[in-house]
């Protein structure tokens, strides 16, 4: 059996799925798939069966759960934007442009991707901590980030930044430089062929990759606990809180663990929706 | 409840792999005594983690008094490690860090009543980095928005003591973090992102010279102590028993003294 080349997306507009051809899939694909798919179900299954339905509302109201839950928004919100802010040149840097050690520096920003959570923490900390590399200097100037909700959304950004860097830089690539070059013939300068054409072309793996880093900083944990510290309110997110209420009150960490697989599938369906139209509105306009 | 018994017990053989445990028993089932009297069989204790290098050393000792029988250690925070056993994770003889958690036990009937054994105490005592930077002399210097104290959280042993000492003494700490673990709170000291952190004598002990100690004259009043007992329906009772009884025997005694453990 060989494998067709895999081109999940095609130069130029985004393929939907009305596109597709229907393929026949061997019948032991969909057994190890299904295998798959249960292996990931069969534990959030098993978190809704352990919820204490009774107790749940009164759990996951409480004064720390709403503190909790309102910080780990705000701050994996502001990680995005910040995520997106640097991340969207990181990309166009990486896809578009070539120099001497870029090959090294892509796979050194990519990084924290495999790091582990509490080095990536650790790091943190001797880079931003009061005895760290820059924490001396803003020491001095008597700003002190240690243990503070800054300190939670650098490591949110540390940690969701190359999930943003990765897929865009994916899709800019296929994408091609076609329109651009031509763009380019037209008399258009590089900061309007950005605005005006890859960014427009590129915007459904923007969408998806700022989603993909809301995620993963909504989840983020072991860099916090290491470099941020966890207090009601200032840098206890919903994970801390988790892990914390779990030494005293299983039943609410198990509510609020539910809590926290709601809001990211309603981060993931969103995004699809907005992926999906998005994608729509350029194939109904473009070429 | 079967499959998830299953799937406990085949992580904890994973565990047990992992460990290595080198001494050999002499065949046939892993729990017993010879003809003549000897221990064999393999003994797993489930210990808090403070007592990490304690029962280490007490392991060593129980295998070289009792070479047909191998210890299997494992070390975690009280809480989890009472998570894991009311999950059906096997095991002969649990040691705690406090009084509560070991309740849980007894109440889900997995030790039977009265078989518990108060072993060690332990106390808080304030650390600073060596060069304090806080200038901090004394548990009142904690209430200061100026040095930056960090604490255990209320939900967990050491802050519950951290608790009922403030009460004690009559001091209110407003803490910058209030950490899962009372190793979180010794790291922050250490790494000298916090002025001060409150932890047990036996972690400042432990850090050496990492940290400066101040001791707390009312840390008296919160005093944890620390018990332990065999598990009701431990694989290896005679074994569990002999570990149990050297740990709050003479030996254990100052093994843990040692170690900076105060009697129970």
């Amino acid at each position: 059996m060989t494998a067709a080349p895999i081109r999940r997306r095609p130069p130029g507009p985004p393929r939907g799925r009305q596109g597709a051809a229907p393929l026949g899939v061997p019948g032991w694909v969909v057994a190890l798939g299904a295998v798959g798919a249960a292996f990931v179900l069969l534990p959030l299954l098993a978190v809704v069966l352990r919820v204490n339905w009774a107790e749940f509302v009164p759990l996951v109201t409480s004064r720390s759960s709403l503190d909790a839950l309102g910080l780990s928004l705000r701050t994996s919100l502001t990680a995005t934007v910040l995520c997106v802010i640097v991340g969207v040149p990181m990309a166009v840097m990486l896809a578009r442009t070539d120099f001497w050690g870029q090959r090294v520096l892509r796979s050194l920003v990519l990084l924290p991707l495999v790091l582990p959570p509490v080095v990536g923490g650790i790091a943190l900390l001797y880079t931003f901590g009061r005895r760290g590399l820059l924490g001396q200097s803003f020491e001095a100037l008597g700003v002190s980030i240690a243990f503070s909700t800054t300190a939670v959304v650098l490591a949110q950004t540390f940690v969701a930044l190359p999930f943003l860097v990765l897929s865009l830089e994916g899709a800019l690539r296929s994408v091609g430089t076609r329109f651009e070059a031509v763009g380019a013939t037209l008399g258009a300068r590089p900061t309007t062929v950005l605005r005006r054409i890859t960014l427009p072309l590129v915007l459904p793996a923007v969408l998806s990759g700022a989603v993909l880093s809301f995620a993963r900083a909504l989840g983020e944990f072991g860099a916090t606990l290491t470099f941020a510290g966890s207090l009601q309110g200032v840098t206890r997110t919903l994970p801390l809180e988790i892990y914390l209420q779990r030494e005293s009150d299983p039943d609410a960490a198990v509510a609020l663990s539910l809590v926290l697989v709601v809001v990211a599938v309603i981060v993931v369906a969103v995004a699809h929706r907005v992926g999906e139209s998005s994608g729509r509105r350029l194939r109904g306009s473009g070429s | 409840m079967g499959i998830r018994r299953a799937a406990v017990a085949v992580l904890a053989l994973a565990s047990l792999a992992l460990a290595g445990c080198t001494a050999t028993d002499t065949g046939g089932d892993a729990a017993g005594t010879t003809e003549d009297g000897a221990l064999t069989g393999s003994v797993a204790v489930f210990a808090a983690a403070s007592l990490e290098d304690s029962f280490t050393e007490l392991a060593r000792r129980f295998e070289e008094e009792n070479p047909g029988v191998c210890v299997q250690l494992t070390f975690a925070g009280s809480s989890d490690l009472v998570t894991q056993l009311v999950e059906g994770a096997p095991a002969d003889v649990f040691a705690s860090a406090d009084e509560r958690t070991m309740a849980t036990l007894t109440d889900e009937g997995l030790i039977g009543a009265g078989a518990t054994l108060d072993f060690a105490s332990n106390t808080l005592v304030i650390v600073t980095p060596p060069d304090d930077p806080g200038g901090v002399g004394g548990l009142t210097d904690l209430a200061s928005d100026d040095v930056r104290t960090v604490v255990c959280a209320p939900q967990v042993p050491c802050g519950a003591a951290t608790t009922v000492l403030q009460s004690a003494a009559g001091v209110d700490i407003a803490p910058v973090s209030e950490e899962s673990s009372v190793t979180d709170v010794l790291g922050k000291v250490t790494s000298g992102e916090a002025d001060a952190g409150l932890v047990y004598a036996t972690d400042a002990l432990a850090a050496g010279d990492a940290v400066r100690t101040i001791e707390v004259p009312e840390a008296g009043e919160a005093v944890n102590v620390y018990p332990i007992a065999p598990l009701a329906d431990a694989a290896n009772p005679a074994a569990a028993r002999a570990f149990v009884d050297l740990v709050t025997g003479e030996y254990g005694r100052d093994v843990l003294a040692s170690a900076g453990f105060g009697s129970p």
